[in-house]
Order: C-alpha cells, then sequence, then structure tokens
C-alpha cells in the first residue's frame, strides 16, 4: 500500500480510454464497476470535448459479484456493437473487474463479433496511465496495420497524440505544416483523429514521426520491425530540438533539410536586453520524460537559466532523465509521490518551475511561480487560441509562457528603484498576479510583526537555533515582500552552515553577496 | 398561519409506477462525498483504501487540485497487498501510522471501503476497531464503504454519517438533531429560524470538529436537510431517536412545510411561526419570482445524480412554473422521499437507476427545455443542442431554505438566459 495524496497519472484503463477517445470508428467496452464513469469528465469539461468517449461500462454492482457479472460483460458488448456499428472494439477492465477474473478477452473472443476485437492486458494494480495508452495503440496498430505499398511521394505518420494530451492538437498542425515544408505529407495521424481503416494503412508511410514517445514508442518500435518504418528519435520541441529533429527527417528520407524560421522569435527574444534579467534564473523541471527533456535543453541553452534540479515521473524514462541530469550536473528525481517532489523543490528554493498542473499548486502554496510543460493538466491548458509546444510557434509559446511567471522579476529591479515609492508597498502586491502572490509568499515564510519596545531584542527563527537581532529584522522588511521570504531562508541557511547564532545586518549582507550571482 | 401549502390527500406521485432500467450507469460513486465532507469536519482525515482509479477520481471531482493540503488521501493497493489478507491490514497500519504522524491535527479517521478493498473483502471494521485502540483518545477511527458496487455520489455521505451514529454517547435530552452537510451560512440560517421559534437545543450531525456535544437518545427527534440519508436514517432509529417526515426544504414552499413539521413537533404556535418565517418567506416569494421568470412554461429533464431530482422537481413545477419531462433519481427511497412525491403532480416519468443509452435516447425525443444532468454528459448534450444545467453544483452550492430559494431557481435559469444572451448563430 502506498499512500497518496496527488497523483500525477491515472489508472492505464484511463490510458487507453485517451486512445479510444481521440480515434473515430473505434469503441471501447470497458468491464468496471459503476463510478468508474467518472472518468468521461476528464474528456467532456477538463478537455472540453463535444462527445462522450466511446466507451461503455459494465456497470456491476454487488449484488452482481459472483454471478452474472460475465454474462453482463457480454450483453454490454452486444449492446455496444449493435448502437454503435463500430469498424473495431477493444475490450478491457479496470482495477475492480480485473480482480473478478472474468476474461473479457476470452469471453468477446466466443462471441463472433463481425469486426476485429482488441482485448487488451492492463494490469492495473502495476501500471498506469502512460503504459495504457502506449499499450493500447500498440495492441490496435499490431492487430490492424500490414505492410501495404509506400506510397510514391514521401510520407509520414504522426505517432502519439491523444485525447486529453497536453498540446497535441496544436502540435500535430504545427507539425504537419513543417513538414510539408519539407515536401512531406502526412498519411496518417494516430490515435488522435485516426479510425481503425486509417491505422490499417500506416504501413504506407515512409517513416513515423514519434511525437510523443511516452503513448506510442511500442508502437513505433513494432512498425519498424514489421513495417520497415524508421521513426524519428528528437522531440522538436525548442529551437535547437526543432532544428535537430529537421537534420534527422533529412537523413531518413534522403531530402534536403529544409526549416522557415521566418516567424521565430524566440532567439531575439532572449538576446533582446530586457531578457537580461532572465539570466541564470534557477529553474526545476519536472513532468513527462520527455517533455522535461526538451524543457531542460530550453531552458539553460535557449533562456539562460540554471537548471537546479529535474525529473519525471514515469518511471518508464527513468534512464534518460537520470543520464540528462548528470549532463545538467543535478541529481534527476524519478518518483510519482507528489510529496516528495514538494520537498525536493523547497529544499532547493527555485525562482521557478517549469511542471505539470500539481507543481503549479506546489508552487502556489509555496510561492514560486510554475508555467505547466506537461500533463497531467487543467481545463485552463485547453486555451481556445493556437498554442502548440512543437516546431517553430511552439518555441515563441515557450518564450511567452515561461516569462510570463517572472516578469515579477523584472518588477524585482523596479521595486528596488522605487521602494519608497506609495505604490510599492507590501499590500499593493505584483499588478499582474491578482493579490494571489503576497498571500503565498507569506505563506513560504510567515512575515514577521513589526518588533514592538516591548518585544525582546531578538526574534527565533523557525528552527529554533539561529535568532534575527531587531535591526536585521528591521533591514529584512526593507526587502521586497515577494523575495523576502528567500532573503530569510538564504541568510538563515548561511548563518547555520557557519554555525553563527545571531543574525545582524552584517550577517544579512554576507549571506547576500554569497548568493549574489 | 392560513396559507401553509395543503399537501394533496389523493393525488401526487407517491403510488405512480416508477421506470426501472438496468444499463450502463453515468454517476460518481459514494468516494465523491469525501469532497465535501472533508471541508464539513475540520478534523477528520478520509482515507479511502483503493486502486489509482480511486486516487484518480477523487482529485479529478475535486476539480483537479484546488484546495493546497486537502484532508483526503488514497492507500493505493498494490500487487503485493492482493496477495493475502493479512498483508493488507499490516500495510494499512503502516499508511495509517504515516499519515497520523504526518497530521497531527486530525482528530477523526475515517477508513473509506472502495470497490477493490470490497471485492477483496478488506475487512475495514476490524482495522478500525484496532486502531481506536492504539490512537485513542487523540483519534477516533471508523470506516464506511463509499465503492461504487454499493454506493452512488451522495449515498458516500450517507455511508459516513450512518457510521457515526452508533458511537454518539447516550442522552434523554429532548433535542432536535438536524442531520445532512449542509454549507455553513445555509446550517446557520436553518437553526437560526428554528431558535427564534424557541425550538431547543438544536445540534447538528455532522458537527464540524470531533470533540462537539452530539449525542442521541429516545428523547432526540431528527429532521433530514438532505434526501439521500437513508441510512443514517436507519441507525438513528436504531438509537430510539424519532423522525420528522417532511417534504424537503427548498423553495419558499419546501422551506415552509419542512419548518412546520418540526415546529408542530415541538409545540410551537401559528402567531410565533407566522412572526418568525412572514419576512424571510416574502423574501423567498419574491426571490424566486424574479429568478424563475425564464423558466415559467419550461420543460425540465432530470438524469440521475444526488437523490435530490425529486424534491428540486418539486420546487421547479410547483415554484417555477416549470414542466418535468423525466425525473431519473439514482434510488427512492419511499420513507423518506414520500411528503414530496406526494406534492409532485403526477405526469412525469419517475425513473430509478439508469441505463443511459436507452436515457439519452428518450431526453433527444422529448427535447427538454432544460436538462439537468453530471459532468459526462453536460457539453455532449449542450454540443446537440440541448441546455443543460449541471446537478452537481445543487450539492455544492447552497440552495437550502429561504435565503437560498432565489438562488436555486437561478441554477435552473442561468443557463436559459445565457441561450438568450448569445449571438453566436444557428446551434447544432
Amino acid at each position: 500500500m502506498k499512500l497518496t495524496v496527488w497523483t500525477y497519472e491515472g489508472p492505464p484503463h484511463v490510458g487507453a480510454m485517451r486512445v479510444a477517445t481521440g480515434m473515430t470508428g473505434l469503441h471501447y467496452v470497458l468491464h468496471a464497476p459503476q463510478g468508474d464513469t467518472y472518468a468521461d469528465l476528464l474528456f467532456t469539461m477538463i478537455e472540453r470535448r463535444d462527445h462522450r468517449p466511446p466507451v461503455t461500462y459494465t456497470t456491476f454492482q454487488a449484488r452482481d459479484l459472483g454471478s452474472d457479472t460475465a454474462n453482463l460483460f457480454k450483453k454490454s458488448l452486444e449492446d455496444a456493437y449493435a448502437r454503435y456499428q463500430p469498424e473495431a472494439l477493444i475490450v478491457g477492465a479496470s482495477c475492480t473487474a480485473e480482480l473478478i477474473q472474468d476474461d473479457p478477452g476470452g469471453m468477446s473472443e466466443t462471441m463472433g463479433l463481425p469486426v476485429p476485437v482488441i482485448p487488451l492486458e492492463l494490469p492495473s494494480y502495476q501500471r498506469k496511465e502512460n503504459f495504457g495508452a502506449d499499450e493500447t495503440f500498440f495492441q490496435i496498430v499490431r492487430t490492424l496495420a500490414k505492410p501495404i505499398e509506400r506510397t510514391a511521394q514521401i510520407t509520414c505518420n504522426l505517432i502519439g497524440p491523444t485525447a486529453l494530451g497536453f498540446r497535441h492538437r496544436d502540435d500535430i498542425t504545427e507539425m504537419t505544416a513543417l513538414l510539408s515544408d519539407m515536401g512531406i505529407s502526412v498519411n496518417v495521424v494516430a490515435p488522435m483523429t485516426s479510425s481503425p481503416s486509417d491505422i490499417a494503412r500506416m504501413g504506407a508511410a515512409h517513416f513515423n514521426v514519434l511525437m510523443y514517445p511516452e503513448t506510442a514508442e511500442s508502437a513505433a518500435r513494432w512498425m519498424e520491425r514489421e513495417l520497415g518504418q524508421p521513426f524519428t528519435k528528437t522531440v522538436p520541441i525548442g529551437v535547437g530540438a526543432t532544428r535537430d529533429f529537421v537534420q534527422e527527417v533529412a537523413e531518413i528520407t534522403g531530402l534536403a533539410p529544409y526549416l522557415d524560421e521566418s516567424r521565430l522569435r524566440l532567439p531575439w527574444y532572449s538576446r533582446s536586453v530586457d531578457s537580461t534579467y532572465l539570466t541564470g534564473k534557477r529553474v526545476f523541471i519536472f513532468g513527462d520524460g520527455s517533455h522535461v527533456a526538451a524543457a531542460a535543453r530550453v531552458a539553460r541553452d535557449e533562456m539562460g537559466f540554471e537548471v537546479v534540479g529535474l525529473g519525471c515521473y514515469n518511471r518508464e524514462m527513468a534512464r534518460p532523465i537520470r543520464s540528462l541530469a548528470k549532463e545538467y550536473g543535478v541529481e534527476a528525481l524519478i518518483t510519482d509521490d507528489y510529496l516528495e517532489v514538494e520537498r525536493s523543490i523547497e529544499a532547493l528554493q527555485p525562482e521557478m518551475i517549469l511542471g505539470t498542473q500539481m507543481e503549479r499548486h506546489i508552487g502556489k502554496r509555496l510561492g514560486i511561480p510554475c508555467a505547466v510543460i506537461s500533463a497531467p493538466v487543467h481545463v485552463q491548458d485547453f486555451p481556445a487560441r493556437y498554442s502548440p509546444q512543437m516546431g517553430i510557434e511552439g518555441a515563441n509559446v515557450l518564450f511567452d509562457t515561461w516569462v510570463h511567471p517572472l516578469v515579477m522579476g523584472l518588477e524585482e529591479h523596479l521595486l528596488h528603484m522605487f521602494r519608497d515609492d506609495f505604490e510599492f508597498h507590501d499590500a499593493a502586491g505584483p499588478s499582474h498576479h491578482g493579490g494571489h502572490a503576497p498571500k503565498a509568499a507569506n505563506e513560504a515564510a510567515p512575515a514577521p510583526v513589526a518588533p514592538t519596545p516591548a518585544a525582546a531584542a531578538a526574534k527565533t527563527a523557525g528552527d529554533g537555533n539561529v535568532i534575527w537581532l531587531d535591526d536585521a529584522e528591521r533591514e529584512l522588511k526593507k526587502i521586497p515582500f515577494f523575495v523576502r521570504g528567500k532573503a530569510r531562508r538564504n541568510t538563515e541557511t548561511f548563518a547555520s552552515e557557519r554555525g553563527v547564532s545571531e543574525i545582524s545586518v552584517d550577517t544579512l549582507y554576507e549571506a547576500k553577496a554569497h548568493y549574489a550571482r | 398561519m392560513n396559507d401553509l401549502p395543503r399537501l394533496p390527500t389523493s393525488g401526487g406521485c407517491r403510488d405512480e409506477p416508477i421506470l426501472k432500467q438496468r444499463g450502463q450507469r453515468e454517476v460518481f460513486c459514494g468516494l465523491t462525498g469525501i469532497i465535501w465532507l472533508h471541508r464539513k469536519m475540520q478534523d477528520a482525515f478520509f482515507l479511502v483504501i483503493g486502486s489509482r482509479t480511486c486516487a484518480h477520481l477523487l482529485q479529478s471531482a475535486a476539480g483537479v487540485m484546488i484546495f493546497a493540503e486537502p484532508r483526503f488521501g488514497t492507500a493505493i493497493l498494490e500487487e503485493t497487498d492482493l496477495a493475502g489478507l493479512a498483508d493488507a491490514q499490516t500495510e494499512l497500519d503502516k499508511v495509517v501510522d504515516q499519515l497520523l504522524a504526518r497530521r497531527t491535527d486530525i482528530r477523526q479517521l475515517f477508513l473509506v471501503g472502495s470497490c477493490p478493498s470490497e471485492v477483496i473483502k478488506l475487512d475495514l471494521s476490524r482495522a478500525a476497531e484496532r486502531m481506536t485502540e492504539k490512537y485513542a483518545p487523540s483519534v477516533r477511527v471508523l470506516n464506511f464503504s463509499g465503492s461504487g458496487i454499493e454506493t452512488t455520489f451522495t449515498q458516500g455521505e450517507d455511508a459516513c454519517l450512518a457510521s457515526m451514529v452508533p458511537v454518539l454517547p447516550e442522552t434523554n435530552e429532548r433535542q432536535l438533531l438536524l442531520v445532512g452537510a449542509l454549507p455553513d451560512v445555509v446550517e446557520e440560517q436553518a437553526v437560526s429560524l428554528l431558535t427564534q421559534m424557541g425550538i431547543g437545543p438544536v445540534r447538528v450531525l455532522p458537527a464540524p470538529r470531533a470533540d462537539s456535544d452530539l449525542s442521541v437518545g429516545t428523547e432526540t427527534v431528527f429532521a433530514l436537510t438532505q434526501p439521500f440519508l437513508g441510512d443514517t436514517h436507519a441507525e438513528l432509529e436504531r438509537r430510539g431517536a424519532r423522525h420528522i417526515a417532511a417534504p424537503f426544504p427548498f423553495g419558499e414552499e419546501g422551506t415552509t412545510a419542512w419548518l412546520r413539521m418540526i415546529a408542530d413537533e415541538f409545540g410551537v404556535d401559528d402567531a410565533t411561526f407566522e412572526r418568525v418565517t412572514a419576512a424571510p418567506r416574502a423574501r423567498a416569494r419574491k426571490a424566486i419570482a424574479q429568478a424563475s421568470v425564464s423558466l415559467r412554461g419550461k420543460s425540465v429533464f432530470f438524469f440521475p445524480d444526488s437523490q435530490l431530482e425529486i424534491p428540486l422537481a418539486r420546487f421547479l413545477t410547483r415554484e417555477c412554473g416549470m414542466q418535468a419531462i423525466e425525473v431519473g433519481a439514482p434510488f427512492i427511497h419511499k420513507g423518506i422521499i414520500g411528503p414530496d412525491l406526494d406534492m409532485l403532480a403526477q405526469g412525469p416519468v419517475l425513473s430509478e437507476g439508469q441505463d443511459v443509452d436507452l436515457q439519452l435516447d428518450r431526453c433527444r425525443a422529448a427535447r427538454p427545455d432544460l436538462t439537468v444532468c453530471g459532468l459526462g454528459l453536460a457539453n455532449p448534450l449542450e454540443a446537440e443542442g440541448l441546455s443543460t444545467k449541471w446537478a452537481i453544483e445543487l450539492v455544492f452550492t447552497p440552495v437550502h431554505f429561504y435565503e437560498q430559494a432565489g438562488d436555486l431557481a437561478g441554477l435552473f435559469s442561468r443557463p436559459l438566459r445565457r441561450d438568450d444572451l448569445l449571438q453566436l448563430g444557428v446551434r447544432a
């Protein structure tokens, strides 16, 4: 048993739902108790889809156990086929149904339905959502894709995008245009946008673009082996990665590399003088392995940040992320334990987090700005506007979305300059943060109340070992409220590391000098 | 006091046939009750013993992380736990130790059963007893099931409250117990109205903290504020308490009838009742009249969700001038919902349980002006051109009693007003 407060990934059958919901003409019959239908709202409410996911749940109840849950499954499968007339079906069990061992795959085989029925073995008590998506897509491809004649013109399949994916919809558009610029058209995009008959003609493409290794790597490897289609290894997120991707495609196809950079703004925005305040910003990166790896490169090489920590929640990516972390001189954090991630961020005190919806939440609690780079995400991460992560436009989007929470850094300079101005005081808060940031900063380190003459001349720090002398406390108050928490912690760390038990104004400035970059 | 709604002696829907179809249901399981219960009971922690699915459900149902440090969590069962039960009990002890060490502010711990823990027959009552012994007196440990094979949505609250009744201290005091988790503001209004009539002491289950003065006995009478509390009702009667059957306090009429039944029980005279209720009744009527303008003459179709459907249909048809086409409820407990059924005019299809595909067919054929449904169906139905109201808001929003009656009507009229406001071209 493992205590969990929040989780990064759902169960594997939710991964299968992400594949099924992205597709058309496919239906998923899921042996599951009634509460499992909650998963529908992920798609209809969080992703704002206008259709129900193509999933029929058997909805068994306690009174069915030990009697006719198997018949319930068969009847649900029959009804679902009759009602939806899909080109193909996938069948499986959720965690509870797995325990009652009805074997949906075996039962469906005996029913003689006139369309392919693909059984899914998704061990709920061992694996998670990304595995479920990867395995489901792999089984669909393995069953339906056959070797067929290649297209005369050079084509590729875009593989990996699913329902509920982070900006998958817009990445597809961006990648299609980028490949088209090189004279390559897209044969099939799968699983999202495809039907079972589209899957059957995937073999016509010359190669595969593996957009999201998390959800399609097994299928990519199978198609490489069985259909002779090589696949790209670079995830084209960021300027450098996009250029590398174009090079890789050129090598696979023998075409000349071509990338239209006329709309690319990240490099100039990053060089422009007002971006100097971004220099060396300490960032912590956490999410799915692929997005983390891409983000680390953009953060260091294209934004001038310092990567102080990185990690991923999907163990499948543990090895590449560990070796990447070595390159960046940090220890990788491979965990799906939200509390462990929080502890790590708290200890590292980065100036920004690049993470998931969960880290946005941690950041809110700790008063650290956060930009989202990876699933799991929230309704606000399915924007109406075009907002890809991949390719040229994706790089522009990254610059904007990462810099936005840091604009406070620019305000920081101004606050120093206008420290005594009537508009810049503790209660005013940064103009664009809707009043949340001061509260968060206070939570991170409770602001001391003004020392009263009657009070002792010193305050005890949180750990009880270091005390703040009165004048140091007053000096600390002059530091803008949203960096005060950090200054307090840095000073205390500095003092306790040197065995200093009282913090004076001098200690404060020695610490500032020590941490200055 | 002569304008009390007269309950029809014949007619009403109490004896109407109920449509029962068996198929896929589109409802939450009882675990989701934790989302509001953990806000209501401020020193309680809810530990679900379940699967990754349970954890994912709670996270999704909680709107993906609206709370920094929620007082609920999941002990996720893993392969090794499924091997043998002795192991699972030891593992559970470990998790609870870890949890209580981290959260020293916790005074009540609920071990919440889920589908997988029910199927493997993990004995949580034994675990609760063992832990109560271990952590007493600082922490009380109880257990209940919120599993989807046993409960739907609001039944989770019922199971939770029912688990608290047997351990309440005994009392011989004559008292009124209000049963059901309400938003604080609403609860205070109810207690204030009753107190003004001289009724008391009034106590509320669930109390915000474990160290409350809640007790129960043969001199206790209780009124339900929510229609889904069947098991709690049974447990209270088992303790000798007596139920005051009444329509539920939705809208002006329901609130008045509910208060009147309690007032009668405590011998409140008409003049006092009138003095206390006249002003808020007038306010409620006025507010409903304003908020229900766009509801008059419109039709409404209820998918089953919270068991609030029948009292709400009664409110919408009698006070807001709507016409009900179908009123679906996950479960109909006539002993509790009877007074509301008596007041609901015959006509709508009453359905219990669900085959969602067949019910969707009926809904599409009827093309109601407003469809009340869960989160999985709302956007798809909107895409088909039907206006919808998310049922879940009716559970999370303050809607009970006089001061909220206008808001309640407003919840239903907002989707229709929005339709009128938007100039986006022809709908699908």
